[in-house]
């Protein structure tokens, strides 16, 4: 940027300028090159191309889910069926699914990423602490159809066991409750309990935790040492040093963690479709057979969509995307409002 | 944001050091818990599923231990002792989990792995029935690799070009951009294909295909790839781009000789992780490439299989060696984002200053090591205890 200052020839000696008017400051002004010029305009071209292709995908969203909207009206929120052929299709059962199962996500890998990210910033010996950190952050990068087979050749056939107990054990709790299945019956089938949210939200955890930890971690570690020092010099032991300087420091981070996992877990598609049986009613039921989630509708019916099918699923494509795009400024606001401040 | 290193940085202190008592303790309540959880389902009330077992065993282990501490510290360490071993524990799970996920993926595709015609054919010739020594996934590999190039040859020069757009050019404009693109991070990947789908494919005719994939993935990746690299190019310290203003450099000058090669290696690692995304999205994919058993190069004619896709389809079958093959393709899927991690981290690595600061701190956490030590042989009546910060002097 080669700033010329303009008029540098008249440097009035100090004894003109006295009797002069009062010191003016000089403008400052830029005269760009030819290739500067150029390369601002490629710079702003591209800027705006990004815009055009970012704006044009979520403004044709909203124009084809338009016709589907418009003739639902607000039914759309309050129906559970989806059959948009007959008119009669709504968002409320398979959004419900959705959060379900980002809840059950959530619920389970929060506070396993917040072991794994203590445990990497505050325990581990530090041989073998960066060791961690990349494998944390290679976990984050596994594709999901990979937990997806996991859980359904795995997972699937195991937990269902522990969904038995614990429907059992808290089924006084209504989600835990299991309809059609008999506690008392030994030979009672399984797959009451197979196919279920609660399953689909296991897989699901295990694959948001390692980015939830990764930015935890990340925050934890940049807690300062004076204070931290601070807190053991006044003769806290080491979990007094956590709760009173780690964690309010990377408050931000857990939180905004949190929310990134959590808007993860919504827009999953593949592990949730290999998992999930779907019913589009809304099955409050998470250790039971059946749920749904918007992701998966979309995978299930795309194909064999009428126009008007399709212009319904954008509708529903359009919702979940408007409720991750809350939760992610929501997020990203919150860790830039925090001591931590937003590194990523 | 981070400018220049501070010349000292801060290192934290090592607190370990493990007393016999605490590993007495450990031991002992880990033995009683076990022990009086067989006791409890064998005598008591039947526990069924081994889950249900380590869940008593883990609550019965609490509570012992802490009635252990308590015998001889204050509530204070107790508390301390406790929330050690939860966290130990949390970690460990976890982490076990995790790697018995990967490995258990290797595990199940074992079979599939050793036959050289797995990476060499593709599935045209073999039918659900054939054993593993016909047919494979050459065709996938190919078309991920197709897909993967056309989706880097459009968000690469975007992506970067964008990402220094919004850091040379900062204003209203800029804002703007950057407040959209943020927006379309939370994109999911399945409307992103829903997208193509309707506007390429249903409205503009093009075929289900590779270039219809690879576009999906594009605007998938895109974002990812302007917001990365955002954040690299705004750690360029203001120093060195005033200093080559000051020299008389231009704009371009600055960013081409100053500004790109100071964050090659953090976009490097940028691009390769938004590759590692774009590489295991399955659901663009699904709904845009279509379907193939046999070996297509060309992307803009029919259908394209890529590595996710095929292992979905794979395992739709119930055919145990269909199964395999999926899990041999999984494994495939795998071993190559680790490729591209290991790259990501060996370019990252080599950050000039980042790697200044590693230095540094080493050499501190060097030094203030050898300062412990020597104050732990002055006093070699006492002993080690836990927790004891040694205060350090550093020249």
């Amino acid at each position: 940027m080669s700033a010329t200052i303009e008029a540098p020839r008249a440097i009035p000696p100090a004894a003109a300028r006295e009797s002069d008017e009062p010191d003016v400051p000089r403008r400052l002004g830029t005269r760009r090159s030819a290739s500067d010029k150029a390369f601002r305009a490629v710079l702003l071209t591209s800027g705006a191309a990004v815009l055009a292709i970012m704006g044009f995908v979520g403004a044709f969203l909203l124009l084809r889910a338009w016709d589907a909207l418009s003739q639902a009206g607000w039914s759309f929120l309050t129906t559970q069926a989806w059959e948009p052929d007959s008119g009669n299709f709504g968002i409320a059962a398979i959004l419900v699914g959705t959060i379900l199962i980002a809840t059950v996500a959530v619920v389970v890998a929060v506070p396993l990423a917040l072991g794994v990210a203590l445990y990497i910033s505050e325990y581990a010996p530090t041989r073998i602490k960066q060791s961690l950190v990349s494998i944390v952050d290679l976990m984050a990068a596994i594709p999901s159809v990979v937990f997806g087979l996991w859980g359904f050749f795995f997972l699937q056939g195991r937990i269902t066991d522990l969904a038995r107990w614990l429907s059992t054990t808290f089924g006084w709790f209504p989600p835990f409750q299991v309809p059609g299945s008999d506690p008392s019956d030994p030979l009672a089938t399984a797959t009451v309990y197979t196919s279920s949210t609660f399953i689909a939200g296991l897989v699901v955890a295990m694959m948001i935790a390692p980015v939830v930890a990764s930015i935890m971690r990340e925050v934890f570690t940049q807690a300062p040492v004076g204070e931290r020092e601070g807190a053991l010099a006044l003769g806290s032991t080491r979990w007094g040093m956590i709760r009173r300087v780690v964690l309010p420091y990377g408050k931000g981070g857990i939180i905004g963690g949190t929310m990134l996992g959590l808007g993860r877990a919504l827009g999953e598609t593949i592990a949730v479709y290999m998992i999930i049986s779907p019913v589009f009613a809304i099955q409050w039921h998470v250790l039971a057979n059946g749920g749904s989630s918007v992701s998966s509708l979309i995978a299930l019916r795309y194909g064999e969509s009428t126009p008007f099918g399709m212009s319904a699923l954008m509708a529903a494509g359009l919702a979940l995307f408007l409720m991750t795009l809350v939760i992610n400024f929501a997020a990203s606001s919150v860790v830039a409002r925090s001591r931590s401040g937003a590194s990523s | 944001m981070t400018t220049l290193a501070p010349a000292r940085t801060e290192v934290r202190r090592q607190l370990t050091g493990i007393r016999v008592s605490d590993l007495l303790n450990l031991c002992g309540a880990g033995a009683a818990a076990i022990a009086l959880t067989a006791l409890l389902s064998s005598q008591l009330a039947p526990i069924t599923s081994p889950l249900g077992f380590v869940a008593v065993a883990t609550a019965v282990f609490l509570a012992l231990y802490a009635l252990l501490v308590s015998l001889t510290e204050r509530g204070v360490a107790v508390r301390d002792r406790l929330v050690t071993v939860v966290v130990h524990g949390l970690a460990f799970t976890l982490l076990a989990v995790l790697v018995f996920i990967v490995v258990f993926t290797f595990a199940r595709g074992a079979s599939a792995l050793p036959h050289l015609n797995f990476f060499t054919d593709d599935m045209a010739q073999a039918g659900p029935l054939d054993p593993l020594d016909v047919g494979g996934i050459a065709h996938a590999i190919v078309g991920t690799l197709i897909q993967i190039s056309i989706a880097l040859a459009i968000t690469i020069p975007l992506g970067l070009l964008t990402a220094v757009f919004l850091s040379e050019m900062p204003g209203r404009f800029a804002r703007l951009v950057r407040t959209v693109v943020e927006a379309m991070t939370a994109l999911p990947s399945i409307v992103a294909g829903l997208f193509v789908y309707a506007t390429l494919i249903l409205a503009l005719g093009v075929p289900k295909s590779g270039l219809a994939a690879a576009t999906a993935i594009s605007i998938m990746m895109l974002p990812i790839m302007v917001r990365s690299s955002d954040v690299v190019l705004r750690l360029v310290p203001g120093t060195l781009k005033e200093a080559s203003y000051a020299l008389g450099a231009g704009q371009l000058r600055t960013v081409w000789q100053v500004v790109l090669p100071t964050t090659r290696s953090g976009l490097t690692t940028a691009v390769i992780l938004a590759t590692a995304r774009g590489i295991g999205e399955t659901s663009p994919v699904l709904l845009t490439s279509g379907f193939t058993a046999a070996m297509n190069t060309n992307p803009t004619q029919g259908p394209m299989v890529s590595l996710p896709l095929a292992i979905f389809q794979f395992v739709k079958s119930p055919e145990p060696t269909m199964v395999a093959r999926g899990f041999g393709t999984a494994a495939v899927l795998m071993l190559l984002v680790l490729t591209l991690f290991v790259v990501a981290r060996v370019v990252g690595g080599s950050n000039p200053l980042k790697k200044d600061a590693r230095r540094r701190a080493r050499e501190q956490q060097r030094r203030a090591r050898a300062d412990q030590r020597a104050r732990r042989a002055k006093r070699t009546s006492r002993p080690a205890r836990t927790a004891q910060p040694v205060p350090q002097e550093q020249s």
